[in-house]
């Protein structure tokens, strides 16, 4: 490649910014974002995607033509997962058909991601690099992926009922802006500490018994605000307190080393693993209703075809525990008026149950 | 403990493992019943059982299940992860055995092939021999026949399609897709009829004389790790200077091949046409897609 080297990498929530870090660290060549999501990039995806491919491969696929068309000549894609570890392929096939000119890495092979395999890969990007300071700035990243986790946890439990509008989402970006200037470890734990007192302390006005609700299912639909209507804000707005479980932090660390944990609590229901997170999330449903939320909603991009496999269990479970529990199915053409009304309609429900 | 009757849904993996099951389940002396060939009332009920988004060769799957819910003492389904290493199966195969107990509540038998954990093929086996009160022996002797008669009777099928391969002179087309769309009623049977109907000579992409899968599907894709996909794969890229056109089969909205579909369009070079079947039931669209296929496929050999 001639060209001097540009690395981007598509969106998942705010963990651009760790990933930026990182990159930005280890490599001297420029990273980039790609430019935020917006209709276009999902009208883009769609176009040159396959029809019935679930959608977070139409984001993606949306963000590497977008941040291309800006200048990237290097992509990174995570690759891991049910069909996420087979997008990288035929992505870079679709893109390459299209006439653009770039290399693409993963950061995993046969469906699976390997720390191993991610070492090789910033190699690749860096020859120069070596294991201790690759080691270094990716603990680093690691911790600050989980300490975005930890504050993003106690956010959704009250910026439903922040006193001053917006609080928290300042904060926040006060808070990311930091992190990502942090020099070392350690300047980056006082970071943390110091936004963790900051979040407890902002003033907020919550009721003891207000409403719980509990958000399973798909990964990236979870994690990306912008592919799930901004579900989360929407639910804020209604002063429910929120619990979501998938993170960075749980896919990469927490996941492997609970299966069996979990497997024993749902042993009514479930002997195996379903693939991909289709027996954690009847885990979580059992869960939810063990510790008394008032509801649970299911999303998923349609035709997620491991989360199909699980959800006439998550009915049965949730029938048994009788909790109400509501579904949305995301594609690139949702009606956002279409979420609302059902959104709305299953508060009303959750208000009147909690009332009597 | 004589005479035990299993109930086998004729759907998804039954047309893979048809003659592994029937004769495993014979050789211990007990009866197999079968579901019929799929029709509309197995797929109403399946319809019925299933989610709105489920593919359709699972709501058919559901369908034969619950027609041999009262007709025996266990209904077979298993719970297949991963049968090669590094390679895994679409989740609805993961899914299967809960998604099934749950839905139906009822006597399931099942045995579990997790390669990467351990468990084989031959240890799922045995364990379901036992469960159903047969000692060790009598189980891995009733596998081992079982497995012997599957694989000569495979390489008979193979042995033949390939002897008619390098000799017909009628066209040839390579009906490619999961065994359980290609033989199915509903879905394969239909278009294999069209085809039949023009005095076309018809090959599966599941019949193959043995083929070194990863090397030759790297043509077409070299990342695919579903090992169903990854059969069809190499199968087709086997087939594809051997025949005049492929139709791809694919039933709606299947996870692993709305990926896998896309890399081969894109990197077969001979005339190829992909039918996504769902549960409508008007074949009026489809039938008349095939025959412009056919046309096209006739005029073009005309011409070279």
């Amino acid at each position: 490649m001639n060209k001097k080297p540009i690395i981007s990498f598509p969106h998942l929530g705010d963990y651009h910014i760790p990933i930026k870090f990182l990159l930005g660290h280890l490599t001297s060549y420029e990273v980039i974002e790609a430019p935020p999501i917006t209709k276009k990039t999902i009208e883009l995806g769609t176009k040159h995607s396959p029809d019935f491919v679930c959608v977070p491969f139409k984001y993606n696929l949306g963000n590497f033509i977008e941040t291309l068309d800006a200048g990237a000549n290097i992509l990174i894609q995570a690759g891991g997962g049910c069909r996420y570890g087979y997008y990288p392929e035929v992505q870079e096939k679709i893109l390459k058909d299209l006439g653009y000119n770039f290399e693409l890495l993963t950061l995993g092979e046969n469906g699976h991601v390997y720390l191993k395999h991610i070492y090789k890969m910033m190699k690749r990007i860096n020859p120069k690099t070596n294991i201790f300071k690759s080691s270094y700035y990716g603990i680093m990243t690691i911790l600050m992926v989980r300490f975005m986790d930890e504050i993003d946890k106690i956010i959704r439990k009250n910026i439903g009922f922040e006193k001053e509008k917006g609080s928290f989402t300042t904060l926040k970006k006060e808070m990311l802006d930091d992190f990502s200037s942090c020099k070392n470890i350690h300047s980056l734990i006082g970071a943390y500490h110091k936004y963790k007192k900051e979040f407890l302390m902002l003033p907020i006005d919550k009721p003891d018994n207000c409403l719980k609700v509990g958000i399973i299912g798909e990964l990236y639909t979870s994690m990306e605000p912008f592919s799930s209507y901004f579900l989360e804000r929407e639910l804020a707005s209604m002063n429910i307190e929120i619990k979501r479980f998938t993170n960075v932090t749980y896919l990469l660390f927490q996941k492997r080393l609970r299966e069996k944990k979990m497997l024993k609590y749902i042993k009514d229901y479930c002997k195996y693993t379903l693939g991909a997170d289709g027996m954690d999330n009847v885990y979580r449903t059992k869960y939810l209703i063990d510790n008394d939320y008032d509801g649970i909603i299911h999303i998923k991009p349609f035709g997620c075809t491991p989360e199909i496999g699980a959800i006439p269990i998550i009915k049965r479970v949730c029938d048994e525990g009788k909790i109400p529990i509501i579904y949305f199915s995301f594609d690139s053409q949702t009606s956002e008026i279409g979420i609302k009304t059902r959104l709305e309609a299953f508060y009303d429900m959750l208000k009147i149950k909690k009332g009597r | 403990m004589n005479n035990i009757k299993i109930g086998i849904p004729k759907a998804l993996l039954y047309y893979k493992y048809s003659i592994l099951w029937t004769a495993f389940f014979e050789k211990l002396g007990c009866t197999v019943v079968l579901s019929p060939d799929t029709n509309k009332d197995i797929l109403e009920m399946g319809i019925r059982k299933s989610l709105d988004e489920s593919c359709l060769a699972m709501k058919i799957y559901m369908g034969h299940v619950e027609y041999l819910m009262d007709k025996c003492d266990y209904v077979l389904v298993p719970r297949l992860k991963c049968l090669k290493k590094k390679e895994q199966l679409c989740t609805n195969f993961q899914a299967l055995y809960d998604l099934t107990q749950n839905v139906f509540d009822k006597q399931i038998l099942t045995y579990n092939v997790d390669l990467e954990k351990g468990f084989t093929e031959e240890k799922g086996f045995i364990a379901m021999g036992k469960r159903l009160g047969f000692s060790k022996v009598q189980a891995l002797n009733a596998y081992n026949l079982a497995k012997l008669s599957e694989e000569k009777q495979k390489k008979k099928k193979a042995k033949e399609r390939s002897v008619i391969l390098k000799t017909t002179k009628k066209l040839k087309i390579l009906l490619a897709g999961h065994p359980y769309n290609l033989y199915d009623d509903f879905i394969g049977k239909q278009i294999e009829a069209v085809l039949k109907n023009s005095d076309i000579e018809v090959f599966y992409s599941d019949v193959y004389q043995a083929l070194d899968i990863d090397k030759e599907i790297e043509p077409i894709s070299k990342s695919n790790y579903w090992t169903f996909n990854k059969e069809m794969i190499a199968s087709i890229a086997y087939h594809e200077p051997l025949v005049d056109g492929i139709i791809l089969i694919t039933s709606f909205p299947c996870g692993p091949d709305s990926l896998s579909n896309e890399m081969i369009l894109r990197n077969v070079h001979i005339p190829i046409i992909n039918l996504i079947i769902d549960e409508s039931d008007s074949n009026t669209g489809l039938i008349t897609r095939i025959e412009s296929f056919i046309d096209i496929i006739e005029e073009r050999k005309k011409h070279e």
